[in-house]
């Protein structure tokens, strides 16, 4: 039985909305740019709206379903929302805010601990203070907390990084982490930022203009060619698992092994043994027909091409899925270098990889500012 | 204090703060309620409420007076009902003082409390509803801490309105030292007879006290309302 299951038409104007997906536990990530119909699936999900037609179900609880008459209204849903924009409750401290859904929710039921969710998001010199004092991190740690206090069945999360800079969504993804490997709810995070997605979902669903773009495990999906221009063109890549195989302290390199082959990235602070998700960026991978030799380039990984698409026609670059071991990564060269080289479907070539995305567990920045 | 206010100057404060007090604290749930439905409902007739709510606004008092006397009089329709059903009489007395002053302060009251539920951000209470409070939870627990200035704004301002309320009183309720003779009523009294205008000035300065501690407060309360909001 899957642990998510969402089928929704709906019509807004002249948007149109007709999604159908089912999740396994874990994060499923809902994908997709802005005005793909993300944030009204997350409202039919948490019951802040009634859809044309739809059907919801989280963990064999109906929630929804048009077709039956059912339609469980949003505060016996046990959905634990998220939002872009914290939503606490400013007459209330960070306590009586964390504490809210407590008094709502079915005693008895197993949930989580105050004490260890306030340990987990490292939120416990605020307990006393307000809302309007707060960081924009510290105040979506916060709802985060609130939400896991009110013991959902699913935690629902809306763009909860997007309002937040760079710094900030470091500071808060390691604590989202943790929440997918010790919460044990099942999350939906939706997200336009294939770094997040790359780094948290188990599963993808990608919305393009109100449909399902692509569905799946999120690796395989990530890699496949067609959710590049869903996901804005400078950050496609392949998205691999890594473990980590040595260290080289004298230069101050880790090797990591991937499906792909072995690679050699900066000294990463992660022991032995330690599995990581790292991504290869489809602009950082060059391509050259023969073996290079005296190359700057670590890390050269003989692949064949496997399929070939131009972006779009007019633009000056095209995508290369290349099969590489047991992996597949992209590359994106320019549509000359593909004419020069004459690189067809089938084609043996070297993969230089340039750079390797990898968020690797770096310590957590506790009750950072 | 007391050999400074003469009795009647004495009788006509205490009356004049406990008609004051009794008709703010008997509108503060009607109040809410109507600012409410003016604020949220959207149902037929609204504009009818709205522009009956704002009436006493605009009419002049002795009309709103008259309007009383004549609904809530011992024979008029509701008032001759509440004579022989509750034995409750409000005409000259100073039960009907405090209506009258409820009624020209309603409109005060149901403003500020509009304007303040207008206000909240109701993506709180969709907050709230997904933490699983019902819609009560959710008024009682979000929406209400969060109008509290407003609530209070609105009945201060009536406050305010009912100790300094003359025509619809006097006229619905006449002048009886002792029963509906509230301070402006007395103040009118002392400057009528000879030899009274000691009284009506000391009257004068204590209505202005009054006034200006009501006003005080009000913002003081603000203050730290919005101090705790961290507006």
């Amino acid at each position: 039985m899957s642990a998510l299951s969402v089928a929704v038409a709906h019509r807004l104007g002249a948007f149109a909305l007709d999604v159908a997906f089912e999740a396994p536990a874990g994060v499923t990530a809902l994908f997709g740019r802005s005005g793909s119909g993300k944030t009204t699936l997350v409202n039919v999900i948490a019951g802040l709206l009634q859809p044309r037609e739809g059907r919801v179900a989280v963990g064999g609880h109906l929630l929804l379903d048009t077709a039956g008459s059912v339609a469980v209204p949003r505060h016996r849903r046990r959905v634990g929302t998220v939002f872009q924009e914290g939503r606490l409750f400013p007459h209330l401290t960070v306590r009586q805010n964390l504490l809210f859904g407590r008094w709502f929710a079915p005693r008895g039921e197993p949930g989580a601990e105050v004490g260890a969710v306030v340990e987990m998001l490292g939120i416990g010199p605020l307990l006393g203070r307000r809302p309007a004092g707060l960081s924009g991190g510290e105040k979506q740690r916060v709802a985060i907390g609130r939400a896991l206090l009110a013991k959902p069945r699913l935690l629902l999360m809306d763009e909860p990084l997007s309002a937040l800079d760079d710094d900030r969504k470091a500071e808060i993804l390691p604590y989202i982490e943790r929440l997918r490997d010790r919460a044990g709810v099942p999350i939906v995070y939706v997200s336009h930022s294939v770094a997040e997605v790359a780094r948290l979902a188990d599963t993808l669903v990608v919305l393009d203009a109100g449909r399902v773009a692509a569905a799946g495990p999120a690796g395989e999906v990530l890699s496949r060619l067609n959710v590049a221009p869903l996901s804005g063109a400078r950050e496609s890549g392949a998205v691999l698992e890594a473990r980590v195989a040595a260290h080289d302290d004298d230069f101050a390199l880790t090797t990591l092994v991937t499906g792909a082959g072995a690679l050699r990235v900066p000294r990463v602070a992660a022991p032995l043994g330690t599995t990581l998700r790292i991504q290869i960026p489809a602009r950082d991978v060059m391509l050259s027909r023969d073996a290079p030799r005296h190359t700057s380039a670590l890390n050269v990984l003989p692949a064949t091409v496997a399929e070939i698409r131009p972006i779009d026609a007019a633009g000056a670059t095209a995508d290369l899925r290349l099969a590489c071991g047991d992996a597949v990564i992209l590359a994106r060269i320019t549509r000359l270098s593909l004419a020069e080289m004459g690189l067809v479907p089938g084609a043996a070539v070297f993969a230089l990889v340039k750079s390797v995305a990898l968020d690797p567990a770096r310590p957590p920045a506790r009750g950072g500012r | 204090m007391t050999g400074w206010l003469g009795p009647e100057a004495r009788d006509a404060l205490r009356l004049s703060l406990l008609v004051a007090a009794t008709a703010t604290g008997a509108s503060l749930l009607p109040g809410l309620a109507i600012a409410t439905l003016l604020a949220r409902g959207r149902f037929p007739g609204r504009m009818l409420l709205d522009t009956l709510v704002h009436l006493p606004l605009v009419l002049p008092p002795v009309v709103t007076g008259y309007l009383l006397l004549i609904v809530f009089g011992r024979r008029g329709i509701v008032g001759g009902w509440l004579a022989d059903h509750l034995g409750l009489v409000l005409a000259f007395r100073w039960t009907g003082a405090a209506l009258a002053c409820a009624i020209m302060g309603f409109p005060l009251m149901v403003r500020a409390m509009r304007l303040s539920i207008e206000g909240v951000d109701r993506k709180l209470e969709e907050a709230a509803g997904t933490l699983g409070a019902g819609p009560a939870a959710v008024f009682a627990l979000v929406t209400l801490p969060l109008v509290l200035p407003g609530v209070i704004a609105g009945a201060i301002l009536s406050f305010a309105r009912a100790m300094g309320e003359f025509g619809a009183t006097i006229t619905f309720v006449a002048n009886i030292p002792g029963e509906t003779q509230t301070l402006p009523s007395a103040i009118y009294t002392f400057t009528q007879v000879p030899g009274g205008e000691g009284d009506a000035l000391r009257l004068t300065l204590v209505s202005v006290a009054v006034s200006m501690l009501a006003l005080v407060l009000s913002e003081l309360l603000a203050r730290s309302l919005k101090r705790r909001l961290g507006a």
